[in-house]
């Protein structure tokens, strides 16, 4: 018994000591070597953001005496965590990641510093080189207030050989946009039953199933809210777009679509197991990537979005860096993000990582100036950029609306709206309600945010 | 007594005839601890290979994944989770192990109130209680601080941990204590001598059920750490993509993950259910 | 033998509760000694856990979104008022109840069972037990992505592959069966906790007894009735107890594997003010919702509990 005693007190005591040893360690951040200068950093967690984090070494070389520490999560958590954060005033980060949802928002709430005064001020950084779109999505009164990293839109990615053994033509006119209606009937001849004619997002999330069913409502000619604010989501054009979407789906898409978002599209399409996918241009580098899909390569054919009144239909999105007002580190910060988004940042992708990797859709000179990746970008990269071109947030519908933005709704009741909507656009995916009893549904929330919008 | 416990042992020495209960156990066994089984297998794939119809059994194999997952620095938040469930589990014996004793062998008078308010503790949502507690840490300056996190998995498993050592302690017959008493040892040193080794298996069984629960927590973790504090239910969320293949290395990640409390439930498991069933000795 | 000992435990509480009754009044100091034990455990808790439930009863009372900045101000019981009149929060609270109900019971049922099987000897027990608890060791992010995507993914999972193999044609379970897939993926991690509480009150039971019972010609199954069942009965309440509080708070599974949808099918009441308080950022209104919950959980916890209780105080049945 007595041994027992003692060595559990020797247990105890280690374990005491290897406490206090880790609270020294742990509560002193800046402790670590020479390093004083930190820099902290929030991602979201896509492939071109691992990259970057592999890279950062490159970085640090570069800047010695500046160390970077990365905090990385999936899209949702990211989200709430980062908007937590700076709402609150947190000092956790230094440079956070935020979409063409956020950035103006929080730049009109002075939650974020202005980044084309510290552009202007770095030399070489090429502020214009950024896609016009983009650099106006990200920007409150002038200037930009968090800077792209990577963009997209939204295209048909369709397999050429598969529509050569069903004798499908497509006009080769570089401009030609194909209608919704022709790719239903596309999905209805190649659909077999080990095979999906289209495969569509249906998963609920308000940057799943809506990013793609927002631009199909767009070119339908519907609209969230008309100028006055009046919901329109039971409106006949609203009605028809989610109706034709929702059938399509059904008679010609993947199985179990209610829980389908890229991933599993991205899966399908890569297995050979869907003829089409309607989603973001950044598909490619998981598509075209011969490692994962050897099988696939020189197969894909790329088309605009599909349109229906409205022409140039893609969606415009893109991941961007922004430095939080109540940072601790704003200089380290700016000069971490200027590295990451500049030019030479691309080259450096290109000849550490492969060309494919090299983060699409922000810079113009990365399709005009950079000859390798225009090299293996041949069949996608000109449309990618068009497709970025041609959005208009401003300006997303048929008829005029009091909002901008092409897949959401740029107000901050958008993500709790959207997020309701989608549940019941998947649920009416699923089979288990009408497409009228959902909209129904939406359109009381709708209302609902409308009315506070009125009320103003 | 002795027959008891002979008998228990007995049963173990029976002779191993084939039983069709044997055969039972070993489907269920399988069918259980298949999921586990294709989420390590799914980690040595490439992604093209993680999910396919039909399922891939046999593939070449590939270490890149875990390579991906060590690339993004596994370290820190393996020590951040070591550090934190372990200290956790510690201060909640610590603090269990004398309250537990104090609600059952010597009997408070409000031992229904006090058990009823420790469970109580657990019946608010976190997530509805998460922008209070961020507010809180971060005035106190405990924000990404390994120790906030400490000081939150104690309150959690408390509870638990009280009320399972509870049962142990109950368990102990009441003739040990009065032959004890009788003895002439003092209250202290009846508890040391005599009560905690018997209930000692019972106590190592509940730090497992701290233990897990603390390595496993996550809604804490991912609100109020960020790079200094993360854990290793963070660390693993960071591995799914939005646009991007994850199958493959977020199994990876999560065999990583899993890997220590699972190595730790093994070795344990054994002690664990003699442990839980000390009873036997009467 | 068991006439002795139905006496023996009046006794023994008769006993009890006449040394209890002396105590009070006659020893404050050995009162408060025996309480010195508990207060560290019960003042850490108190500290730790009631200053923010203080804090988010103060929220609660507040309209407050916090991307609207300068939106901040008092509204008293409005959010509760808003709460009872959300049809969607009682849908989602049944959703819960249900959840919770199904899943304990079908887990206790089959740890029982589970239990039971490991209590025999065969070849490779320690192996089966060893695979048996694996489940629950698995961090619970990454078991429910597993199973929504290796396992019960319509085209490319294991389940719809088996079943193909017997001609039925692909099911989407996610889709169709939203809530009950959650509760397959829980039940599939809790069932090995409940089943070693339970093997560990099986391994406890006193083998004679049920010598001695078999000896007079009783029937296996009216040995587990009347014998093993009731002995096990502290250890299953046990596990129902911690399962139940526990899955209150349950998050991980709906998030990654339904998000609560086909609309609001499968979404409990965490993942809910989760969506109100992240997705909204309704500050005032998540804290509300976490009152209720608490108010409605404490309400069913102390009535079942009570129950529970009769059997927790007391001394086991005498060897």
């Amino acid at each position: 018994m007595t041994t027992r005693r003692r060595v559990i007190r020797k247990v105890m005591a280690a374990v005491a000591a290897v406490g206090v040893a880790f609270t020294a360690g742990c509560s002193g951040a800046g402790s670590l070597g020479a390093a004083d200068d930190v820099v902290t950093i929030a991602l979201v967690s896509n492939s071109q953001m691992t990259d970057a984090q592999k890279l950062s070494s490159e970085f640090e070389k570069a800047n010695p005496g500046t160390k970077l520490k990365f905090v990385t999560l999936s899209e949702n958590q990211a989200r709430a965590k980062i908007t937590m954060s700076t709402a609150m005033g947190g000092t956790e980060f230094d440079v956070v990641m935020i979409s063409n949802y956020e950035a103006p928002q929080w730049a009109k709430n002075g939650w974020l510093h202005n980044l084309s005064e510290l552009a202007a001020k770095t030399p070489g950084y090429d502020e214009a080189d950024f896609i016009p779109t983009l650099r106006n999505a990200l920007s409150y009164q002038g200037n930009m207030y968090a800077v792209p990293f990577y963009g997209e839109s939204s295209f048909l990615m369709y397999r050429k050989d598969l529509f050569e053994q069903a004798g499908i033509h497509i006009n080769p006119d570089p401009n030609y946009q194909p209608s919704w209606q022709d790719v239903a009937g596309w999905a209805q001849e190649l659909k077999n039953p080990g095979r999906a004619g289209i495969c569509l997002r249906g998963k609920p999330g308000w940057g799943e199933v809506l990013a793609p069913l927002g631009t199909v409502m767009n070119t339908f000619g519907g609209r969230w809210f008309d100028e006055n604010w009046n919901a329109q989501l039971d409106s006949p054009q609203v009605k028809k777009a989610v109706e034709f979407y929702v059938d399509l789906v059904k008679r010609s898409g993947e199985l179990g679509a209610a829980s389908t978002g890229f991933q599993e599209c991205a899966n399908l399409f890569g297995q050979g197991q869907t003829a089409m996918w309607y989603d973001a241009t950044s598909a490619v580098a998981v598509l075209e990537d011969p490692k994962a899909y050897p099988d696939l390569q020189g197969k894909i054919g790329y088309l605009p979005a599909p349109i229906v009144e409205k022409p140039n239909s893609g969606w415009l999105f893109t991941w961007a860096l922004g430095i939080p007002k109540a940072a601790k580190n704003p200089e380290g910060a700016w000069k971490f993000i200027s590295w990451m988004t500049s030019k030479d940042y691309m080259k450096l992708v290109g000849e550490k990582l492969g060309w494919a990797r090299v983060p699409p859709g922000s810079r113009t000179s990365t399709y005009t100036q950079l000859p390798q990746y225009e090299a293996i970008s041949k069949s996608y990269g000109p449309l990618t950029l068009r497709s970025i071109e041609n959005t208009d947030p401003q300006h997303p519908t048929v008829q005029p609306v009091p909002y901008t933005g092409v897949q959401f709704v740029a107000i901050p009741e958008f993500q709790d709206l959207g997020t309701r909507v989608s549940q019941q656009i998947s649920a009416a995916i699923a089979g288990q309600k009408s497409v009228d009893e959902a909209l129904a549904q939406s359109q009381e929330y709708a209302e609902v945010v409308g009315r506070s919008y009125q009320e103003k | 007594m002795t027959a008891t416990l002979e008998s228990g042992v007995a049963a173990k020495k029976k002779p191993r005839k084939f039983s069709p209960w044997g055969v039972v156990a070993w489907i269920a066994a399988i069918g259980f601890f298949f999921p586990v089984f294709w989420m390590v297998l799914t980690a040595f794939k490439q992604e093209g290979d993680a999910a396919t119809s039909p399922p891939k059994l046999f593939f070449t194999p590939t270490l890149d994944q875990f390579g991906a997952v060590f690339d993004q620095g596994i370290g820190p938040s393996m020590l951040n989770s070591l550090f934190a469930t372990g200290m956790s589990t510690l201060l909640v014996l610590l603090l269990g192990v004398p309250a537990a004793f104090a609600l059952s062998l010597r009997p408070v008078r409000k031992t229904q109130d006090a058990l009823f308010f420790f469970m109580s503790t657990k019946m608010l949502p976190i997530v509805a209680a998460i922008l209070p507690l961020y507010v809180i840490v971060s005035n106190i300056g405990l924000l990404d601080n390994i120790w906030a996190l400490v000081i939150l998995y104690t309150a959690m498993n408390l509870p638990i941990a009280v009320w399972m050592m509870r049962s142990f302690f109950l368990e102990v017959p009441g003739e040990l204590l009065e032959a004890a008493s009788l003895d002439g040892a003092s209250l202290w040193r009846s508890v040391r001598e005599v009560i905690l080794p018997l209930v000692s298996p019972g106590i190592a069984a509940t730090a497992l059920i701290c233990v897990i629960f603390a390595w496993n927590e996550f809604f804490f973790a991912v609100n109020l750490t960020a790079v200094n504090a993360q854990t290793m239910p963070v660390y693993l969320v960071g591995f799914i993509a939005g646009e991007g293949q994850y199958w493959a290395v977020l199994s990876a990640a999560a065999t990583m993950s899993a890997l220590p409390v699972i190595l730790c439930g093994w070795f344990a498991q054994n002690k664990l259910v003699r442990g839980l069933s000390f009873g036997a000795i009467k | 033998m068991t006439l002795t000992a139905d006496t023996e435990d009046v006794v023994a509480e008769r006993v009890r509760k006449i040394r209890e009754a002396k105590d009070i009044g006659v020893s404050r100091a050995e009162g408060w000694r025996r309480r010195g034990p508990l207060l560290p455990a019960l003042i850490f808790m108190l500290v730790v856990t009631q200053i923010p439930f203080l804090f988010t009863l103060y929220y609660s009372t507040l309209s407050w979104n916090l991307v609207r900045p300068g939106s901040r101000h008092f509204v008293g019981l409005n959010n509760y008022l808003a709460v009872v009149k959300d049809s969607q929060f009682w849908s989602v609270a049944l959703n819960t109840v249900v959840l919770i109900v199904g899943v304990v019971i079908i887990s206790a049922a089959l740890g029982l069972l589970l239990a039971l099987l490991l209590d025999r000897a065969f070849p490779g027990r320690g192996v089966v037990r060893t695979l048996l608890i694996t489940p629950f060791l698995v961090t619970p992010v990454a078991a429910a992505l597993i199973w929504k995507t290796t396992i019960l993914d319509p085209t490319n999972g294991i389940l719809n592959w088996v079943l193909s193999l017997m001609g039925i044609g692909p099911v989407d379970w996610i889709g169709q069966f939203p809530l009950t897939m959650v509760m397959v993926e829980l039940i599939w991690q809790w069932t090995p906790f409940m089943m070693l509480l339970i093997l560990a009150g099986l391994q406890s039971m006193p083998r004679d007894i049920l010598e001695a019972g078999r000896v007079d010609g009783a029937g296996a199954f009216q040995l587990f009735r009347e014998l093993t069942l009731p002995h096990l009965r502290r250890f299953i309440e046990l596990g129902v107890v911690l399962g139940a509080i526990y899955l209150v708070n349950t998050f991980d599974a709906i998030y990654m594997m339904t998000q609560g949808g086909p609309g609001i099918a499968s979404a409990n009441l965490p993942f809910y003010i989760y969506q109100r308080a992240f997705l909204g950022f309704d500050m005032g209104q998540a804290a509300a919702m976490g009152v209720v919950v608490v108010i409605f959980t404490i309400a069913i916890a102390s009535f079942a509990l009570r129950l529970i209780f009769k059997s927790f105080t007391g001394k086991e049945e005498a060897a």
